[in-house]
């Protein structure tokens, strides 16, 4: 059997199987529709950061343009939800597009320029000059679609293509052309990889992936204020989850979310500041003792991590 | 309009001392300091302490404050610093890594001290002067009232603080141009290895950048609470990427860059503000992308290569 196959049965068919039976047995679906969420941001972080190199310090700016642009449709165009969340993903992919000369700078430079555009559409959309448009800091209120059930299907759909996309750039000629690119953007191009086009398709598919789920939460929650939606939580979660299981892996970044977010709700909710401080201390030792994520403690020992 | 100017200056001025500290860092150890907003708070918080336990002028804050975030900054780079230096992507993990520190910082000031808005009467600070005028020279005693510049009265307090971040910038620039260290402190920000390689201890003439770096910053906290009405322990976020907007306006490794940074900064941001208030908040993060994208360098970029 080819790798690919193999990822895909042992790893996305059992994930999406079992979070699509898990809300018949368990009762808290606001918590399992997040678990889903976070999967799908933290594999979109994976696609950017693990393939390229580039850390999207402002990732939230595409899941927030995303539920901006689901918003929009239903509240201007009376749009069916699945098709306001298709809108939503374009709305990212535009963003991106609109992004991509931050793909010049390097290092630092781009995750605090991300960083700056992420919190630049923030503003814009919480502009209560535009109250007409986005309903500036008043947030939306989406009741017409509410469908919490639907919306967390749609969650797990995506989350399956997401994973799927990860598959593949890590079985593919083109992955590897990426993972090369960012060990070494000069040798690569001496050995006739397209740099740019590379690098421009795995940001718009990680902006793609973060604005559907955009899309998605909008739809969900349905009631949602700008601060909701652009909260530097969303990219830091993504990014730390990503981080923690080991990126330019299948399963590091699943890992990454079950373990930490697991955590993150069995004491965050009682004592905040407690779990921002072990979530502080976490982060800290993790990037002093095992910046290569926990699959590395695997690598190490010589296993194969897919 | 002159308003506007002067105030701007003034500002400038003030956040060019915020950001000069994490110019020092990023110039001389290539580290993203994200926890430098939190210092920040930290500063302004022991000019809380100064004025709720021993009742003076805050300005008393200022040297306590930069004493004690030079050594806790040393302290922190030994601790963190050189295992980063030795992992594969020390400039991307440094970022997640003072992330990391910023939330403990946070969290930490959270547990002791609440989520509410602190903030200290305006009129504490430069009591000393006032005091001292009274003792020499007689007349009333009293807070500092407004200050008359063009004929237009500015709060006292933020005259003080762009004095002292005048100040703070003439000494960075006698440490970094006219003493030893200094000159190995350029050393290390224009060729680290080539540094290394001469013989200079690299370690060593961070540690001292980044001890300074941070104690800046807290010296740039103290005066937080005026300038911006009030501090709270969430207020180190928003700082530091307005940090960051000044650091790359201005230009990497180039006090008097930063500085100028600060003053451009400060300017567009009360022109915007009296002109057209709802995007003021637009607007550093709007100026950061465009000048990382036309002018990375800074406005002073050339200049560093020559130095």
């Amino acid at each position: 059997m080819h790798n690919a196959s193999k990822h895909l049965l042992f790893i996305l068919a059992p994930l999406v199987v079992v979070f699509a039976l898990l809300p018949g047995v368990y009762q808290n679906h606001l918590l399992l529709f997040n678990f889903v969420i976070f999967l799908i941001l933290a594999q979109g972080v994976n696609i950017i950061y693990g393939f390229t190199g580039y850390l999207p310090f402002g990732y939230v700016g595409f899941f927030g343009a995303g539920a901006y642009g689901f918003a929009i449709m239903v509240m201007h165009l009376q749009t069916p939800a699945p098709l306001a969340v298709l809108v939503g993903g374009v709305v990212a992919i535009l963003l991106g597009l609109l992004l991509t000369p931050l793909l010049r700078l390097s290092g630092a430079y781009f995750a605090i320029a991300n960083l700056a555009a992420s919190l630049a559409v923030l503003h814009f959309v919480a502009n209560p000059a535009l109250e007409g448009i986005t309903k500036g800091p008043y947030g939306v209120s989406l009741t017409g679609t509410f469908n919490p059930t639907h919306a967390y299907y749609a969650a797990v759909v995506v989350m399956a293509l997401t994973v799927g996309a990860v598959v593949y750039l890590k079985n593919s000629p083109f992955g590897l052309a990426l993972q090369a690119v960012r060990e070494d953007a000069v040798s690569a191009s001496m050995a006739g990889v397209n740099i740019i086009k590379m690098r421009v398709i795995a940001w718009l598919a990680s902006a793609l992936v973060a604005g559907l789920a955009g899309g998605i939460y909008a739809w969900y929650v349905s009631v949602f204020y700008p601060d909701n939606v652009f909260s530097g939580e969303f990219s830091i979660f993504a990014i730390v989850f990503a981080l923690f299981g080991g990126v330019a892996t299948i399963t590091g970044p699943i890992v990454g979310v079950l373990i930490l977010y697991g955590i993150y709700n069995l004491i965050g909710f009682t004592t905040p500041q407690y779990f921002q401080l072990i979530y502080g201390l976490l982060i800290m030792g993790l990037v002093l003792f095992l910046p290569a994520g926990l699959v590395s403690l695997a690598t190490r020992r010589g296993w194969h991590v897919p | 309009m002159t308003y506007a100017l002067v105030a701007g200056v003034l500002f400038g001025l003030y956040f060019s001392l915020v950001g000069i500290g994490l110019n020092l860092v990023f110039g001389v150890m290539r580290i993203v300091n994200l926890a430098h907003g939190d210092i920040l708070m930290l500063g302004a918080f022991i000019a809380l302490g100064v004025v709720g336990i021993a009742g003076i002028d805050p300005l008393f804050a200022v040297p306590l404050a930069f004493v004690v975030f030079v050594l806790a900054g040393v302290l922190l780079y030994w601790v963190l610093v050189p295992r980063l230096q030795g992992s594969a992507n020390p400039e991307m993990l440094s970022i997640i890594l003072f992330f990391g520190l910023s939330q403990v910082i946070e969290a930490v000031t959270t547990i002791f001290a609440g989520t509410s808005e602190r903030s200290i009467q305006s009129r504490l600070l430069g009591t000393v002067f006032t005091t001292i005028k009274v003792k020499w020279f007689g007349g009333k005693a009293g807070g500092a009232g407004p200050i008359q510049i063009f004929g237009q009265g500015f709060p006292a307090p933020w005259v003080i603080a762009a004095i002292t971040s005048l100040i703070a910038i003439g000494l960075v620039y006698l440490y970094l141009y006219h003493t030893r260290l200094g000159t190995l402190t350029r050393a290390v920000m224009s060729r680290r290895d080539e540094a290394l390689a001469t013989g200079i201890d690299v370690d060593r003439v961070s540690a001292a950048a980044f001890g300074i770096g941070l104690g800046i910053a807290a010296v740039a906290g103290v005066f937080a609470p005026f300038m911006f009405g009030s501090v709270t322990p969430a207020f180190g976020a928003d700082a530091t990427v307005t940090s960051f907007a000044i650091v790359v306006l201005g230009s990497l490794g180039n006090p008097l860059g930063t500085a100028l940074g600060g003053v451009v900064y400060g300017l567009c941001y009360m022109l915007v503000q009296t002109y057209l208030s709802s995007w003021a908040d637009l607007l550093p993060y709007v100026l950061l992308i465009v000048i990382l994208l036309l002018r990375p360098s800074g406005l002073l970029g050339r200049r560093v290569r020559v130095a």
